[in-house]
């Protein structure tokens, strides 16, 4: 079994990949970037649509596009590709990690590693729904790639559960390739997705959206023939006698994603809410030399924040591997009421640290409070759809550090 | 007189907008917070403009498809004519990024253009450095 050296390793061609791999090696670090796929872009591949890069490139591009713009600030930073190749395992005592490929079994020894897997769909299982299983029921980011990449119709008339961005994006999507789209169905008395999604993505083309309904039983021994839905009370329990049917052959989740990080979950602690690793401000696990970034980490509503983590955890990867990060006292921060996702759940003191977090419901002002308020902000019109960022600077990190208990907590004005 | 309501896209408030026209001609905007509240929903009521992102056909490529846009935002009433349009086209392989596939695409002055690029079949895709 052949065996290699790097100084940093990036597993993952996704954004988050894409950005680290380019950030470490312009650090002047010998990189090495893993990826399943026989080309990077993860994700971003498949998502069609404009929205990505207002903030990066200050553009509106489709997913292919700014995919493609990593890809050349990757080339120009002169790391090293490897596509068609799956990490399988690392060994958190000799950082070895094993990768298969067309070639055969590879082990690399580097000195810092990078977790970039991105995130999974939460599948038709996980909703608990007794009863058959005809085919028929897709994921969303599954239909999306066989539309997309494959030039597949997943079926005729569809029904879609879950608003989220990508629920709205494929209900838009089907309807233009010919497929009825009946309708929408989400759990929450609210949207999941953007305003802007509800409005383009629906609104455009009259596809209802039925808020506080689910999906209660599908049908059909084949292929799926109908779907019954109930309106839901606010706890999410079905309500007797709100039943409907809707005849479809084909049901799409977009039911939510959950970070890839079965890898080093064993050794690194995963965050019960976010279900990616804990990190700091450096995007560094507990793990000393493993970093990790983007959909990895929690799941993030865009790519440019993605991108962001992905190249500050590259450049301290980097920095790492010359043993340049000095061990400090870190800060830990919990929860405090409607927060949801909260990335980082550390804060190293020696750096500038960005929070991102999460609202469990639409606010129309609040305030961001960290610490008692020795660091806040304003919000309006927060949302779940969108994460909040605040910036919590190193002078403020000292006052923090001084308490016994950092809390964050959004409280509703 | 006829009223329509907005869902204003311009920031994460959401303002809900009222329109008041009569026949084509705006009599009042209200709901709104801000200037582009009003400017959004007037444009909005008298010629909304989308951009639009699909796929075209593509003959002898790596990829079945490639993905494409218009350049610029198209009234949002030619959307079904251009995807009408988009079914019967085809692309030969090799494909470049920003290639543009038709231009002045239904007289709108937008060129619709490749947003991927799509390399001749076979070309091994392998390891790259
Ligand atoms: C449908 C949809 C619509 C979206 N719309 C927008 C939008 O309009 N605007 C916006 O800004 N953002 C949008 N996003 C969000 C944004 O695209 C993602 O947050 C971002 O692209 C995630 O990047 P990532 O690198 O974390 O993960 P991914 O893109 O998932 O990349 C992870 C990569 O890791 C690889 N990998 C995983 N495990 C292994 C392994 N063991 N070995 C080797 N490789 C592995 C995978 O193959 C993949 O290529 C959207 C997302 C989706 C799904």
């Amino acid at each position: 079994m052949k065996s290699y050296r790097t100084d940093v390793l990036v597993i993952g061609g996704g954004a988050a990949g894409l950005a680290a791999a380019s950030a470490a090696a312009e650090a002047g670090r010998e990189t090495i970037l893993i990826e399943r796929e026989d080309s990077p872009g993860g994700v971003l591949e498949q998502c069609i649509h404009p929205g990505f890069g207002v903030h990066r490139y200050r553009e509106e591009l489709t997913g292919p596009e700014f995919a493609a713009r990593l890809v050349e600030e990757l080339d120009a930073s002169g790391a090293e590709v490897l596509t068609g190749r799956s990490v399988l395992a690392i060994d958190p005592k000799t950082r070895a990690v094993e990768t298969v490929g067309p070639e055969g079994v590879r082990t690399i020894r580097p000195k810092a590693v990078v977790f970039a897997t991105g995130a999974r769909e939460r599948p038709f299982g996980a909703l608990r729904i007794p009863g058959p299983r005809p085919v028929g029921i897709f994921t969303a980011g599954l239909a999306q790639k066989l539309v997309n990449l494959h030039n597949l119709l997943p079926g005729r008339r569809a029904l879609i559960l879950g608003s989220g961005d990508i629920g709205l994006i494929m209900a838009r999507r089907l309807h233009l390739e010919g497929v009825e789209v009946v309708g929408v169905l989400e759990l929450k008395p609210f949207p999941g997705g953007l305003m802007r999604n509800v409005v383009q993505c629906l609104d455009d083309y009259e596809i209802p959206l039925h808020l506080s309904h689910t999906v209660i039983a599908v049908h059909g021994t084949k292929r799926l023939t109908g779907v019954t839905a109930a309106r839901v009370d606010e706890t999410g329990r079905p309500i007797t006698g709100t039943a409907r049917e809707f005849a479809v052959d084909t049901l799409i989740l977009s039911v939510g994603l959950i970070p890839e990080a079965e890898l080093i979950g064993r050794f690194v602690g995963l965050d019960p809410i976010n279900r990616g690793p804990c990190v700091d401000s450096r995007w560094r696990t507990r793990a000393p030399w493993l970093f990790a970034a983007g959909n990895s980490v929690a799941v993030f509503d865009l790519v440019d924040t993605v991108a962001a983590a992905g190249e500050s955890a590259g450049r301290f990867a980097a920095r790492f591997a010359e043993n340049d990060i000095p061990e400090v006292r870190k800060i830990p921060i919990s929860r405090g009421e409607n927060v949801l996702h909260l990335v980082p759940t550390e804060i190293d003191p020696g750096v500038p640290t960005l929070i991102h977090l999460r609202v469990p419901r639409p606010m129309q002002r609040a305030q961001v409070r960290i610490g008692e308020g020795i660091v806040s902000r304003r919000l309006i019109g927060v949302r779940p759809a969108e994460m909040v960022e605040v910036e919590v600077p190193v002078e403020a990190a000292e006052e923090l550090a001084k308490l016994a208990d950092v809390k964050v907590e959004v409280v509703e004005e | 007189m006829k009223e329509v309501n907005l869902t204003c896209i311009s920031c994460p408030l959401g303002c809900q907008i009222t329109v008041r026209m009569n026949g084509d001609r705006i009599v009042s905007v209200t709901g709104n917070s801000c200037p582009r509240g009003e400017a959004y929903a007037r444009q909005e009521v008298t010629t909304p403009m989308r951009v639009i992102a699909t796929s075209v056909k593509v003959e002898g490529g790596s990829l079945p498809l490639v993905s494409v846009k218009t350049d610029k935002p198209i009234p949002k009433r030619l959307i079904p004519e251009l995807m009408g349009l988009v079914k019967t086209l085809s692309v030969s392989a090799p494909v470049r990024i920003g290639q543009v596939l038709v231009d002045d695409v239904l007289d709108t002055g937008a060129n619709l253009v490749a947003t991927r690029r799509v390399g001749a079949e076979r070309t091994d895709p392998g390891t790259r450095t």
